[in-house]
């Protein structure tokens, strides 16, 4: 799938539309891949200098140089290590943060999809006011809302519990504003008013024809979500206090605490075990980035998402 | 040469123009999804009776409408304004020894903004914004103007590397690089070591702001090429060939056709980046365990907002805090956009 989208044709760069593109690509300049290596330097630096020292002991992280090999290569025994820690709590993490990502992010994109197509071609009363609403909220800031978010939670006793930080994961304005902005092209009026006269129910015209045209968004804006639940910090931070509830961003964090607090030798998370758990936890977001690359790579910026 | 670009508002739309654009080009895509059976338009005009305007068929799909939306609109009144309504309320009380909690109406404003420590705060993530995000945006247009210009080698390899570090949790990347910063078994220090130089503590007072604005840098560089570069995907092929027979050089048509079409996607990136930056939170507090004396507990106003919360106990005061951070946000954001379409209407 990765390698059929990746050809210029499907790209879009041969078609009709840009002709004139293909025929200067043969110029090519050096200057501007050498510049382009020093982003791209830049862009792998820390990450080589995460596996280099992920599959260090912890005396080779203080004796051996941070870009290149240590003298033991012990990236498995490290990542044993990891699951082994307290208990196996890391596992318990790794299963929280898929949980809040995949429920979260999800119902966000499945919301937002209904809503996005609702907004666009409905046209019932007071969709311009609800429209206007959500959009005032994307400038909120999201973590401006986290504290009272806490209050709120912890009145109606739901703070401590993964709902908690499901909850707020299930919204996405931005999502709306795209999704209403994807469907309005994507699902043309003549269909739903063909479908309608010959006799289908709205929600089957969604089920059997809207949803089928929206699918390329909402993998999108589930591509989104995903990163935003996965990546989650201070939400977590600020409703969960048991550590079993603890998405991956939060434990790490309070592994990082631990070891330097200073308290040396009384069983604290040591900091090849802390390498070795970044590196883990970012594994699946970037096999799903490689995986999903033409959903994000044309729909970032909108509903742009059509191939 | 901007006026020949289809002129779109830079407000609200903005990033919807850009959406429509890209959407019209795939159009004939959108239709072969196998709803040919339906699909006569013909059917449309012989059967107006049924057509949506007239009577109950209206009210049904106005109550289908409503029922699409409720779902999404539950959870926003729920996650979203409740949480927003319950801080206006709880800013304008305070929790006093004697006699409990009181309504004191602005009196927490007031407070706030006679604050020395959140005023530092805010000046801090000011600056940050000042000069972060120029140089993160200017970093994202360059590369995608570069990957899209057909002269760059491996296009795809740069497109797909440097937008990796979005799918790093900050966490991680404050983590990674906090690490590297560091004097123990950091990269600076073996560096400077190596080379037999001094090179000065990232972790220090006067670097610790760049360094935050290095990490948020990496994380967001790949994020802002990606929504530049499908902006330029979308420029009509038309508009080359124009400029190209025209004779313009590449330079040329990267200033005067480019640049213009990317309006609306650099104000997009921008409002989010100022967003971000007030929003500073999760860098500086991963930060703090690695360096407790430089990263105080107000070191941008976020920071501050949470540890009156929680180390404090300042509930109120602290939802006053976030009030404001809220409303300096919007505030900033919306002057950005609308001095954006007051200059777009004059050219």
């Amino acid at each position: 799938m990765t390698a059929a989208t990746e050809t210029p044709a499907a790209t879009g760069r041969h078609t009709a539309t840009r002709p004139a593109r293909s025929r200067r690509r043969g110029a090519r300049s050096p200057a501007l891949t050498v510049a382009m290596l020093l982003m791209f330097g830049y862009t792998v630096l820390p990450l080589l200098w995460l596996l280099m020292n992920a599959g260090k002991s912890d005396g080779d992280l203080f004796s051996t140089f941070g870009l290149w090999f240590g003298d033991d290569w012990q990236l498995f025994t490290n990542i044993g290590a990891t699951f082994r820690y307290g208990d196996g709590i890391f596992l318990r993490w790794f299963g929280n943060t898929v949980l809040y990502s995949v429920v979260g992010a999800g119902g966000a994109a499945v919301l937002a999809t209904l809503g996005g197509y609702a907004l666009a071609k409905y046209r019932f009363p007071g969709r311009r006011l609800l429209f206007a609403l959500v959009i005032g909220a994307i400038s909120i800031p999201g973590t401006a809302l986290a504290v009272p978010t806490y209050l709120l939670f912890s009145r109606i006793g739901i703070v401590d519990s993964p709902w908690a930080v499901l909850i707020p994961s299930l919204v996405s304005p931005f999502g709306l504003y795209l999704m209403r902005v994807y469907a309005a092209d994507a699902v043309p009026d003549s269909i739903l008013e063909s479908a309608r006269i010959d006799g289908a129910g709205e929600l089957r015209i969604l089920r059997t024809i809207a949803l089928r045209l929206l699918a390329p968004g909402f993998v999108t804006v589930l591509l989104f979500s995903l990163v935003a639940t996965w990546n989650n910090y201070f939400l977590p931070l600020i409703v969960l206090n048991t550590p079993e509830w603890f998405p991956l961003t939060v434990g790490l964090a309070q592994w990082n605490a631990q070891a330097n607090s200073g308290s040396a030798g009384l069983g604290e998370a040591t900091y090849s075990i802390i390498l070795t758990g970044s590196l883990l936890s970012i594994v699946p977001l970037i096999i799903a980035f490689l995986l999903l690359q033409r959903f994000w790579q044309s729909g970032l910026a909108t509903g742009s998402v059509k191939q | 040469m901007a006026t020949i670009l289809p002129t779109r508002q830079a407000t609200a739309e903005v990033a919807a123009s850009a959406a429509g654009r890209d959407a019209r080009q795939g159009e004939f895509c959108a239709t072969p999804h196998g709803n040919a059976n339906i699909t006569g338009p013909e059917r449309g005009v012989t059967a107006p009776s049924a057509r949506p305007g007239t009577g109950h068929v209206l009210l049904r799909q106005h109550l289908a409408g409503y029922a699409f939306f409720l779902p999404f609109l539950v959870v926003f009144l729920v996650a979203i304004v409740a949480p927003l309504a319950y801080a206006v309320y709880l800013s304008l009380f305070q929790d006093r020894m004697i006699g409990g909690t009181v309504f004191v109406g602005l009196a927490n404003y007031a407070r706030a903004i006679g604050d020395a420590v959140f005023g530092t705060g805010l000046l801090r993530v000011a600056l940050f914004l000042a000069v972060q995000v120029p140089i993160m945006l200017g970093l994202a247009l360059f590369c995608a103007l570069a990957i899209d210009s057909g002269r760059l080698r491996w296009p795809r390899l740069f497109r797909i590397t440097i937008f990796m570090p979005y799918a790093v949790p900050a966490v991680v990347a404050a983590l990674m690089w906090g690490y590297m910063y560091g004097d123990q078994f950091g990269l600076t220090g073996q560096i400077g070591r190596a080379l037999g130089l001094d090179l000065p503590d990232l972790m220090s007072r006067s670097w610790m702001l760049a360094a935050i604005g290095n990490m948020v840098t990496w994380e967001f560089v790949g994020y802002n090429m990606i929504l530049l570069y499908a902006a330029l995907r979308a420029v009509p092929g038309e508009l080359y060939e124009a400029a190209e027979v025209d004779g313009a050089g590449a330079v040329r048509i990267a200033w005067s056709i480019k640049l213009p079409a990317l309006r609306p996607a650099l104000l997009v990136a921008t409002i989010f980046s100022i967003i971000g930056s007030f929003q500073l939170f999760n860098e500086p507090n991963i930060l703090q365990k690695l360096a407790p004396a430089v990263v105080t507990t107000g070191y941008t106003p976020n920071m501050y907002a949470y540890n009156l919360a929680f180390n404090g106990q300042q509930i109120n005061y602290s939802a006053a805090i976030a009030v404001v951070l809220g409303l300096v946000t919007v505030v900033v954001a919306y002057t950005v956009q609308l001095a954006t379409a007051r200059r777009e209407r004059a050219l």
